[in-house]
This record gives C-alpha cells, sequence and structure tokens, in this order.
C-alpha cells in the first residue's frame, strides 16, 4: 500500500512540475487537472470517499472552468529569466523550509496512526448522538456545525464578491443609458 | 417550457448533435446521482457540498452542450443568485431554529433509527440547504465566468 501513495506521489509532483514549466496554458491546466485527480486517487486509498468524491467533483468543475477561461485568454506564457539574485534567495528559502520541516515533523505521529483524542469520542458516538451513520456528516453539520456554517459563509461571499467584480455594467451604468434614452439631463448639464 | 424546447432544437447554439444526444441521455442521470448523494449524505459518503457541485455540473453541461440561452432560461443568473441566498439563508434558519433545543446549531429533530432515511435530525435539512446554495452558487460562478467574461473579450476585439 505503501509504494502504491509514493507511486501516487510521485505522479504528482510531476504533473506539478509539468504544470509549472511548461509553456502553453491549456496542457499546464490540464497538468493541474492530473495533480488534482492524484490527490483525489490518494484519499480515496486513504479511506476517505467523502473527501474523495468531494475532490474528484470539484476537480472536474474547476477543469471545466479553467479550460473555458484560457481558451479565451491570450496563451502566451511569462518569460522572465531568473537573476542570480533570486535563485539565491529562493534557494535559501527553501532550505529553511526543509529545516524547519524536519524539525517540525519530528513530533508528528507515525504515518497512518492518529492521535485520536477528541476523534475517539466521535467515532464511537456519532451514531447515538446524532443518528448519522456516515460518521463525516455526522460530524460536519452536528459536532463541528459551526465550522459548516463559516466555510458556508465563505462560499457565499467569494461568490458575491465574484458577481460583483465579474460584472460588467453596473447599476450607474445602466441608469446613464437611460437618462441618454430619454433625454433627462443631469443635474451638472443643467 | 415549450419555449426551451424550441431553444434546445436550434443548431446553431451549442456544441454539434452528437454532444447534445450524449447530454439529453446523460443529463437527468448526474442530476438523478446528485439528489441521490444529497439524501443520502447522512447514510453513504457525500453530503450537501459534493451534491450540490453534481447538480451545479449537470447545469454546467447543459450550458455547454446547448449553448447559453437553454440554461438561461431553465434557470436565469438572478435565480441563480437568488438561490444561492436562499440556501445561505435556510442554513442560519435552521442553525437559529436549533436554539429551541438550547445553543446554537443544536441537533433538536427527532433522531430516529441510525441507517434509515428519515433519520439524524437536522442533518438532511442541513444537507439540503447546502446543497441549494453550493448548486446555484458554482453555477452562478460559471455564468459570471463564461457569459460575462465573452462579452467582455468581444467588446474588446
Amino acid at each position: 500500500m505503501n509504494a502504491l501513495f509514493h507511486v501516487l506521489m510521485l505522479f504528482m509532483l510531476i504533473g506539478a512540475a509539468v504544470a509549472i514549466e511548461t509553456k502553453n496554458m491549456l496542457s499546464s491546466v490540464i497538468a493541474a487537472g492530473a495533480v488534482g485527480f492524484g490527490v483525489s486517487l490518494m484519499f480515496l486509498f486513504l479511506g476517505a470517499p467523502d473527501i474523495a468524491i468531494t475532490q474528484v467533483i470539484v476537480e472536474v468543475l474547476s477543469l471545466i472552468i479553467l479550460i473555458r477561461a484560457t481558451t479565451f485568454a491570450d496563451n502566451r506564457a511569462i518569460e522572465r529569466k531568473m537573476d542570480s539574485f533570486s535563485t539565491v534567495t529562493g534557494l535559501i528559502f527553501i532550505g529553511f523550509l526543509v529545516m524547519a520541516a524536519v524539525w517540525a515533523f519530528q513530533d508528528l505521529t507515525p504515518f497512518g496512526e492518529p492521535l485520536m483524542r477528541v476523534s475517539r469520542r466521535y467515532l464511537s458516538g456519532t451514531a447515538v448522538e446524532t443518528g448519522a451513520v456516515n460518521a463525516v456528516s455526522g460530524i460536519i453539520l452536528d459536532y463541528r456545525a459551526y465550522d459548516t456554517l463559516g466555510e458556508a459563509i465563505v462560499l457565499f461571499t467569494s461568490i458575491l464578491s465574484a458577481f460583483v467584480i465579474l460584472r460588467r455594467r453596473g447599476k450607474k451604468d445602466i441608469e446613464a443609458e437611460d437618462t441618454e434614452e430619454f433625454g433627462i439631463l443631469e443635474q451638472e448639464q443643467l | 417550457m415549450n419555449n426551451i424546447r424550441e431553444l434546445s432544437k436550434d443548431e446553431s447554439s451549442g456544441m454539434t448533435i452528437i454532444v447534445k444526444t450524449i447530454s439529453r441521455l446523460v443529463l437527468s442521470f448526474i442530476l438523478l446521482f446528485g439528489f441521490y448523494i444529497i439524501l443520502y449524505g447522512h447514510i453513504t459518503p457525500g453530503g450537501g457540498f459534493a451534491g450540490g457541485v453534481i447538480l451545479s455540473i449537470s447545469y454546467v453541461l447543459l450550458m455547454l452542450a446547448f449553448g447559453s440561452k437553454v440554461a438561461l432560461a431553465k434557470l436565469s443568473n438572478f435565480w441563480a443568485s437568488m438561490l444561492d441566498n436562499l440556501g445561505a439563508l435556510a442554513f442560519i434558519v435552521i442553525g437559529f431554529l436549533g436554539l429551541t433545543g438550547g445553543y446554537f446549531m443544536t441537533n433538536f429533530i427527532w433522531h430516529g433509527h441510525p441507517g434509515q432515511l428519515i433519520s439524524a435530525g437536522i442533518i438532511p435539512l442541513c444537507n439540503i440547504a447546502i446543497a441549494i446554495k453550493v448548486s446555484a452558487a458554482l453555477y452562478a460562478i460559471f455564468i459570471g465566468l463564461s457569459i460575462y467574461g465573452r462579452i467582455v473579450t468581444e467588446e474588446e476585439k
């Protein structure tokens, strides 16, 4: 099983590298989608079908949206040569990150053996306390419903702001068109 | 409905007849699978978010295959935005109704027998509210990015 995870991780790393390095925007988007499908396979084999379903569906939708967006945009990749200063600073920061990660991950429990302090109570009590057989649903909509509310509000706010920004014609433009059409002069013109 | 049927027969908009035929066959099953994922969210893997995204994907497929006119005749951008708001409002109202059981977001309805379709109190209701919200919201995002964006590119060209 571990070999499978290593193969999947390698696949995702290669996909991410292709997505960054390739010149064509469309193949970059498709490579990013491959990374997402690798993640969903990973969740599936780790025994989290809820997350796997959500991941694969959201990946499909975001792939459709990104392909739709890139086919209309100009597909020129941004050519920029790395100068020596940015290379050196990048390497230094990567070194810091690796050092901090090695230092921080020493205290982590081994792979596949979580701590199970609160989660043990959740797992044993979900069916009795909430009546939901699917423990994930019981947790996100009963024990942690407040988190889900926050998540819903985040999505709501982001979509509201996307609508406001993407809207080409504001309400003021429509009013201006009306004044042109019906010949009502504005305050300044009077 | 008659208007939608006429619009969907218009061959100038949307993709080829192959895509349209396959979409006609597949769309209802995608919708059905979405409803299944939502309504059985407390029993099998899935839930409001995943099912909502599936519902929005069926509308996105409608828009891609038949063109934006058919999809907007089914669910206009005003109603997509409105359903988004109503879903979020329903979720918060369910949360406030939980105050009758003690505190915010209490599971105040009778839980029933675990494993049955009507069980788990407010969890299925929350799943439905989230599904309405998410499906309308992601469809609205697709409307915003494809239709509004295309108008911009045509103007600039």
